[in-house]
């Protein structure tokens, strides 16, 4: 079950990220290897070859592709230890379908924010409405997953890092908005297994500033 | 057929997504009731938007009252619940690559066909991006009779609806999924023969005529 854990990473991938904090959470040993997304190594290209994309997991030489996919293998390979799933079917669709939510939603709306164009306004309303959604379904509980860290905390927590990349470059508040929601960040962020893993957003918003031309800014 | 208590399917004749879900039904030998949303262009039923408030879409799979939305989540919800026959493999690895092709599927087969059949002109970049996928899921079925493997499995389930709109690709298109992915070709008629799919699936006349409907509705043709 141990073996060797290989993450192909990009630091500042919000989707790397997630597999990044469902290892920091069981407390899996991994060795992460950044990977240079402007010049793809072999590497890269031989353990995902249908998208190219980070992240990938190689778990004792075999590729795992697409984050919420890795997240779902961590946790049922190092089931034993914080599980992210619940083990009920009804409860784990649900947890499903809100990861997936997130997945449908939130980087795209993201990055019509960030590329600063004609439909900006329209994203931050989007934005805004996905996120005051997530927080209904938060409603009083500490995390998504309940008690404790879960899968919809794992695919929705890394965009986290990008919000102050969102709000500035957008000229709006996700905290005015949603303070639900931030707050629940700032709980998060209080783990150490959460901190770890992820980027504090200043960073993120200097790789924005610095890489806009690459990341679509026109 | 084994009852179990109140298995609802709120469903709409042509989607591929909710044949996902009766199919999957069917192999697991269960009894639903197949409710059909006659207007989702105007008037959805309430307890379909109450059932699905967030995307307000069906298909919706009702077990005993609750509601799970998605067709990819609820075909894993009727494997999880009813695990016999198992329609994932047993092992992490398995699963994930299962996963992974059913996300694939997901993301590129459905809007590939609409690219060509929502088109006025022929578009061969759209026809050539479509051949492209195929090839691809072609690569991965390998030697196998399944994606999943010698049985049917998750993976085919959700691909076999899609190949229903494949009739109206081909006659707008101007092209044969027989010539071009013989080995996709195949599959599809292997996944046909079996009882579970035949009896979930319309007639791809019917949807090639749905379709002419649809491009006339929204001055296509």
């Amino acid at each position: 079950m141990a073996g060797e854990v290989v993450l192909l990473d990009f630091w500042a991938s919000p989707f790397a990220m997630r597999a990044k904090l469902a290892l920091s959470e069981k407390g899996i040993a991994y060795e992460c290897k950044e990977q240079d997304l402007l010049n793809k190594g072999p590497l890269l290209l031989q353990a995902n070859p249908v998208h190219k994309k980070i992240p990938v997991l190689i778990h004792n030489g075999r590729s795992i592709c697409e984050s919420l996919i890795i997240v779902r293998y961590i946790d049922e390979v190092w089931s034993h230890v914080s599980p992210l799933l619940p083990s009920d079917p009804y409860r784990r669709s649900q947890a499903l379908f809100w990861a997936d939510y997130v997945e449908k939603n939130i980087y795209d709306l993201g990055k019509r924010i960030y590329v600063v164009q004609e439909d900006q306004a329209e994203a931050k309303e989007k934005l805004i409405q996905c996120l005051k959604t997530l927080e209904t379904e938060l409603g009083d509980k500490l995390y998504f997953g309940g008690d404790g860290i879960g899968f919809v905390d794992v695919a929705l927590l890394p965009f986290s890092t990008w919000f102050q990349t969102y709000e500035t470059s957008g000229n709006f508040s996700i905290q005015e908005s949603c303070p639900k929601l931030v707050a629940w960040v700032e709980r998060c962020r209080e783990k150490p297994s959460v901190s770890e893993a992820l980027p504090h957003p200043q960073k993120i918003y200097d790789f924005y500033l610095l890489f806009k031309e690459a990341l679509g800014v026109k | 057929m084994s009852k179990a208590a109140g298995l609802l399917i709120l469903d709409y004749w042509v989607s591929p997504f909710c044949q996902r879900v009766k199919i999957a039904l069917n192999e697991k030998g269960l009894q639903y009731e197949d409710r059909h949303e006659n207007d989702l262009f105007g008037g959805k039923s309430e307890l379909l938007l109450n059932s699905n408030p967030v995307y307000q879409k069906v298909p919706v799979f009702l077990h005993d009252g609750k509601p799970v939305c998605e067709s990819t989540i609820i075909v894993s919800y009727i494997d999880e619940t009813w695990s016999s026959p198992p329609l994932l493999p047993p092992c992490s690895y398995g699963r994930a690559q299962a996963r992974f092709w059913a996300d694939y599927i997901d993301k590129k087969v459905f809007d590939a066909t609409g690219n060509i059949w929502r088109s006025k002109e022929v578009n061969v970049e759209a026809k050539n991006e479509f051949i492209g996928i195929l090839k691809q899921l072609e690569e991965a079925l390998g030697d196998k009779d399944y994606f999943n493997g010698a049985t049917f499995g998750f993976v085919d389930i959700i691909a076999i609806p899609l190949t229903c709109w494949f009739l109206a690709v081909e006659r707008i298109g101007g092209f044969t999924v027989a010539e071009e992915c013989p080995k996709f070709s195949s599959w599809t008629k292997r996944c046909l023969q079996r009882e579970s799919v035949a009896k979930a699936l319309p007639d791809p006349e019917k949807v090639y005529e749905f379709v002419l409907m649809f491009r006339k509705m929204q001055g296509i043709d």
